[in-house]
């Protein structure tokens, strides 16, 4: 797995010793448009970095090329020697017809451990996770949450430096999901550099730092409360559906709605209230979208 | 944050358009539903949540007509399920149910030919891809497409299931926008989600576990008064490891610690044994829990019936 195409922009390992990996504005190029346009992601030992965006953002493309799957057309890539990345991609790395245990055993032969190494590896994530019982059923027959930490634990069997996730937790109910963060969070416990792709903003704001994308461009990056402290104007919360021009720049949220003013211009009527990720994500996806209507300078 | 408000009394005061009483589906000796009884009223958005495996599809596919129930009654508008009622049914399943060979525009007539409606319009958003088969156009724009199906021959009842799994927030909002719109202008919803934040948006919830109901009512009476115990510490890695060597359940929020389940004081107990970093720098105290966390405990087997609403 050594002799990938990676092409002069990529530099696997070349900060070994601090741990510290990502992109540097990369761009990428997809049928003629831009997939990626000169994203920054920084990936650090021991913490948990999320991408958030919706279907189509760029985010599997990002975590391609963090992988070393997909080399970009420009920018650079910091990242470990491949047998240290740990990447599950988008739908699950598994294989429906192996059992659980022979999934794991696969990977740790590819990687080059004993299946007595893997199984004391294994044995106590399997447990954890809930899967104990289920070792000796065909991968193809889980439920798609056990399927998502069985993906998991595979990609963390070898012990990455670096981990990186597409989507582990999307269409996975929320009893898998907390097993699912229960593994996440143990790996950056161990020092791992964690990067995870996710629509679900409530699960970004456990990441210690944050990746906000949309049509390929940079929507918003920082720690969850940089991105919060960064929402440029006000915020109001209003009943219904706001009347005139403010429409343009309200949403509904739980049940109420939200509306967003830009600097500037006197705020409306509303109660004004403290955003959270989800708002600011929205605020900046909002600001952008009017921004290309041509309505907001 | 605030629960949607109730339907119109008026709206509450009509017969249910669907109506589960005391249902229960066996497959063989394997219990799918056991004695459910839910009811969606016209106006209100019912948020049905559960694990994988707790039920939610088998008993969606009952409402539907699909599936008869092993014992109990299902009504829809007043009767059983048939081919009439179903054509009063707007049912957006996981998949989409688009057909990929076919436009937008063909799919919506394949539907109108299948329920003997009139052709309803694509929204003026999708009206460019009119003519361009589903199965090219990017996910986000095929829910759409889905969403405008569902809801184009004006149907009394929705069955929406997971709509808005892969969705971005802006996006999200715009498509409860339009749940919400179809229920204030008189449709009953019942909506599955494994998306807490969206449970905020339903009128009421009915929460799911190994068959069975576990919870009814608002997502405020749901959580009700329980707590987690959350450690705040620069250690945060250290505590984690010393609370999961006491095999607590404890998950990571930014670098805060949330331990579902456990009072502060044991909490405390297992920092301070471990010492070290873990044990000097923690300051533990009880938070009131999310609903998620609170979905999590009633989720588990054995959980106690809450009907609170």
């Amino acid at each position: 797995m050594t002799g990938r195409p990676d092409g002069p922009v990529t530099s696997p390992g070349t900060r070994a010793d601090t741990g510290d990996w990502g992109t540097d504005e990369i761009s990428v190029l997809y049928q003629g448009r831009l997939a990626l346009d000169k994203i920054t992601l920084r990936a650090v030992a021991g913490q948990l970095t999320a991408v958030v965006g919706g279907d189509g953002a760029g985010k599997t493309t990002l975590l391609r090329c963090l992988a070393g799957v997909l080399a970009p057309a420009s920018g650079h890539v910091r990242r470990p020697p491949a047998r240290q990345i740990g990447y599950l991609s988008a739908g699950s790395g598994t294989y429906p017809d192996l059992t659980v245990q022979e999934n794991l055993d696969f990977r740790a032969s590819a990687y080059g451990l004993s299946s007595v190494q893997a199984r004391e590896q294994s044995g106590d994530l399997l447990g954890r996770a809930g899967l104990d019982a289920a070792r000796d059923r065909l991968a193809g027959q889980l439920s798609g949450g056990m399927r998502q930490k069985l993906g998991v634990i595979a990609a963390m069997l070898t012990s990455p430096r670096l981990l990186v996730l597409d989507e582990p937790t999307t269409g996975v109910d929320p009893v898998s999901r907390s097993g699912l963060w229960w593994l996440i969070a143990r790996a950056a416990a161990d020092g791992c550099a964690v990067v995870l792709a996710t629509t679900y903003l409530d699960e970004a704001e456990r990441a210690a730092a944050v990746l906000a994308l949309d049509d390929g461009r940079e929507l918003a990056a920082g720690t969850p409360d940089q991105i919060i402290a960064a929402v440029p104007g006000t915020l109001r919360s209003v009943a219904g559906r706001p009347p005139g021009s403010d429409e343009q720049r309200a949403w509904r949220r739980g049940g109420r709605w939200r509306v967003w003013d830009p600097p500037q211009p006197a705020s409306g009527a509303g109660q004004p209230i403290q955003p959270d990720l989800q708002d600011a994500v929205t605020v900046a996806a909002l600001a952008r979208e009017l921004r290309l209507a041509g309505s907001l300078r | 944050m605030t629960a949607a408000p109730p339907a119109t009394p008026a709206a509450a005061a009509a017969g249910p358009l669907a109506l589960c009483d005391g249902v229960s589906r066996q497959f063989g000796e394997f219990t799918a539903v056991s004695e459910v009884s839910l009811a969606v009223r016209a106006g209100e958005i019912v948020g049905l949540l559960g694990a994988n495996g707790a039920g939610k599809t088998t008993l969606i596919r009952m409402l539907l007509g699909l599936l008869p129930a092993s014992a109990g009654e299902v009504l829809l508008f007043g009767a059983p399920p048939s081919r009439g009622t179903r054509r009063r049914i707007g049912y957006l399943p996981q998949g989409l149910g688009l057909y990929d060979d076919l436009t937008p525009e063909q799919n919506m007539e394949f539907s109108a030919a299948v329920f003997g409606t009139k052709r309803a319009e694509l929204p003026a958003s999708l009206r460019p891809y009119a003519g361009t088969p589903v199965g090219s156009l990017p996910l986000g724009l095929q829910r759409r497409v889905a969403f405008a199906q569902a809801l184009s021959h004006r149907p009394d009842l929705l069955i929406l299931d997971e709509p808005t799994s892969g969705v971005d927030p802006l996006g999200r909002a715009r498509l409860w926008d339009t749940i919400a719109g179809a229920a204030a202008a008189g449709a009953g919803v019942l909506v599955t989600t494994h998306y807490m934040e969206e449970a905020w948006e339903c009128t009421r919830l009915v929460i799911m576990a190994d068959g069975r109901v576990v919870a009814l009512g608002t997502a405020p009476e749901i959580v009700g008064t329980a707590q987690v115990t959350v450690v705040a510490t620069p250690a945060w890695a250290d505590a984690f490891r010393a609370l999961e060597e006491a095999r607590m359940p404890v998950a990571l929020a930014g670098r805060a610690l949330r331990v579902p389940g456990a009072e502060p004081a044991e909490v405390q107990r297992v920092l301070t044994a471990a010492g070290g970093a873990a044990g000097q720098q923690a300051r533990v105290s009880a938070a009131p829990a999310t609903l998620e966390e609170r979905f999590f405990q009633l989720a588990q087997p054995g959980s106690e019936t809450e009907a609170t609403g």
